[in-house]
């Protein structure tokens, strides 16, 4: 079963430094480990929030383009993994061993199986 | 066929429907699917059992006919057999495995279902009401009732939560080593939850849901038989033992709240009492207690006082301490405090309530309430009248009201008609 980890950013949170590894560092060994753990489905990371561009087209079928993410937050969405995994607490699991968690917080979405597909 | 009465099909039922449903859902891995054959099952035995009587080993039997069960619906139920087929599970493996009638060993799945139910991804109040519905023997009507909520509210909650289970994917296994010290403590809060609003109820009328605190004790029981080595599920148990063993003390014949202070000692279930003094001993042979073994013992303490007066407060005040390290709670502190007021005197007790006013107590009415008793103590009648009408403003349970109405009547006997 696919699971998507939404790695959510908070601008005004701190890097946390983990034995003295960057972000950066902390997230290529993570990667390196769900790849050796043959789990991976699809991972990104998106650029910078602030590159965001949110579309909206109304029912007068007017595109309404802003600049920016669509919620007026603090938090943002950093990047994401698919992952095929059993079950939720192996999502857990690997939600709570990703940089990502420490530095702000992952969310779990299982992948919505489409019936037919 | 044992010559059981009738009547007691029921308590059959309340008896096995968990071990029944765990055992169930092991084999689908489905909450819906086993609940809907445990049904047809117990629907089977209202049936039979009348006329058969009850069988010798009713969990064996009800096992057998909700396989059975299963089985006839995959054979005229198209979307159920897609469910299975989905779930991978095949024909053969429903059918029903003959248990050994001699031993009548069949294994006790409940934990897994105590680990599903109790999961942290589901919120409190599911986890609450999921594991009442799933290991106890309550409706969802019951459920609802107990909790004051709408029956449609309540059904919605655990028709979300089943959902969630099914949709996400929650596993139906007992966490190992780590995970399961990470796992157990929600298990644990559950219970615990259960039993508090049992003991004193949030809101409404009625100061102690019977019902509920004796839920919560058997199915402290059932988890301390499945995980007998865990010092706090020993501690958990005992806890609730020790403070429902003051129930009748408790409410007066009118049914009006009776501090500790005037309780009828006499009153106390010595039973109950002996057999959380055991646990207290067990829960309390580790290297560092838990919260719950910590709030036992001092459970204990006040169980083996004869009086208020010839409570060891020096023993209770050295586990208040030991709690607020464990436990971060000010309700330890409002505790602690309290105890150094009777270990030492009312104003140091006052000093430390005071101290305790910034804190998320703030609107918890036994803040308050607790610094009139001690005003009252000392004898500062306006000021502790005053403390008295701060916690009505709080309280929202009708007994404890009334209860701090009767405290602050006493402070003005002149103004009484």
């Amino acid at each position: 079963m696919n699971y998507m980890l939404l790695i959510i950013g908070n601008q005004d949170a701190q890097p946390l430094p983990d034995g003295g590894r960057s972000l950066m560092e902390q997230f290529t060994a993570y990667h390196q480990s769900v790849v050796d753990a043959g789990v991976m489905v699809d991972s990104n990371v998106l650029d910078s929030f602030e590159t965001a561009t949110s579309v909206h087209v109304t029912q007068s079928a007017e595109q309404i383009v802003t600049d920016g993410p669509f919620a007026e937050t603090r938090e943002y969405l950093g990047g994401y993994y698919i992952l095929d995994l059993p079950d939720l607490d192996a999502a857990i699991d690997w939600a709570a061993r990703c940089p990502g968690a420490r530095a702000g917080r992952v969310e779990i979405r299982p992948v919505a199986l489409i019936p037919g597909s | 066929m044992s010559d059981r009465p009738l009547d007691s099909i029921e308590a059959v039922f309340r008896e096995e429907r968990g071990r029944l449903l765990a055992t169930l859902v092991h084999q689908f891995k489905d909450l819906d699917l086993a609940e809907d054959v445990a049904s047809d099952a117990m629907e089977a035995a209202l049936k039979r059992w009348p006329v058969d009587g009850v069988p010798t080993t009713p969990l064996a039997w009800l096992i057998t006919t909700a396989r059975r069960k299963a089985v006839d619906r995959l054979r005229r139920d198209r979307a159920f057999a897609s469910r299975l087929a989905i779930l991978h599970i095949e024909a053969e493996q429903l059918v029903p495995a003959p248990p050994d009638p001699e031993t009548n060993d069949i294994p006790d799945e409940r934990l897994r279902l105590f680990f599903t139910c109790c999961h942290p991804a589901l919120s409190l109040e599911a986890q609450v009401a999921l594991t009442l519905r799933c290991l106890g023997g309550l409706s969802t009507t019951e459920v609802a009732r107990a909790f004051l909520v709408g029956e449609s509210t309540m059904q919605q909650r655990i028709v979300r939560a089943k959902r969630k289970i099914q949709s996400a994917r929650i596993p139906f296994r007992v966490p190992e080593g780590q995970e399961l010290a990470d796992r157990l403590p929600a298990v644990l809060h559950t219970l615990y939850l259960i039993f508090t609003e049992g003991h004193a109820a949030s809101t409404g009328a009625e100061l102690v849901r019977v019902d509920l605190s004796e839920e919560a004790i058997r199915l402290a029981r059932i988890l301390h038989r499945l995980l007998p080595g865990e010092a706090e599920v020993s501690g958990l148990l005992a806890l609730f033992l020790l403070v429902d063993a003051r129930r009748a003390a408790r409410i007066d014949t009118t049914g009006e709240l009776v501090p500790l202070d005037d309780q009828d000692r006499a009153l106390w279930d010595t039973e109950r009492i002996a057999e959380g003094c055991d646990l207290v001993v067990v829960a309390l042979q580790t290297p560092s207690p838990g919260p719950y073994s910590v709030q036992a013992a001092i459970a204990a303490v006040h169980a083996e006082a004869d009086s208020v007066e010839t409570t060891d407060w020096v023993q209770l005040v050295a586990l208040y301490d030991v709690l607020s390290r464990i436990s971060h709670s000010p309700v330890v502190q409002l505790n602690r405090a309290v105890a150094i007021a009777m270990r030492d005197n009312p104003e140091a007790g006052l000093a430390l309530l005071d101290s305790l006013e910034a804190s998320t107590l703030r609107d918890y009415h036994l803040l308050p309430a607790a610094r009139g008793d001690l005003l009252r103590r000392i004898g500062l009648k306006e000021e502790a009248a005053s403390a008295y009408r701060a916690a009505l403003d709080l309280v929202k349970n009708d007994r404890e009201r009334s209860f701090l109405l009767r405290r602050l009547a006493e402070l003005r006997p002149s103004q009484l008609p």
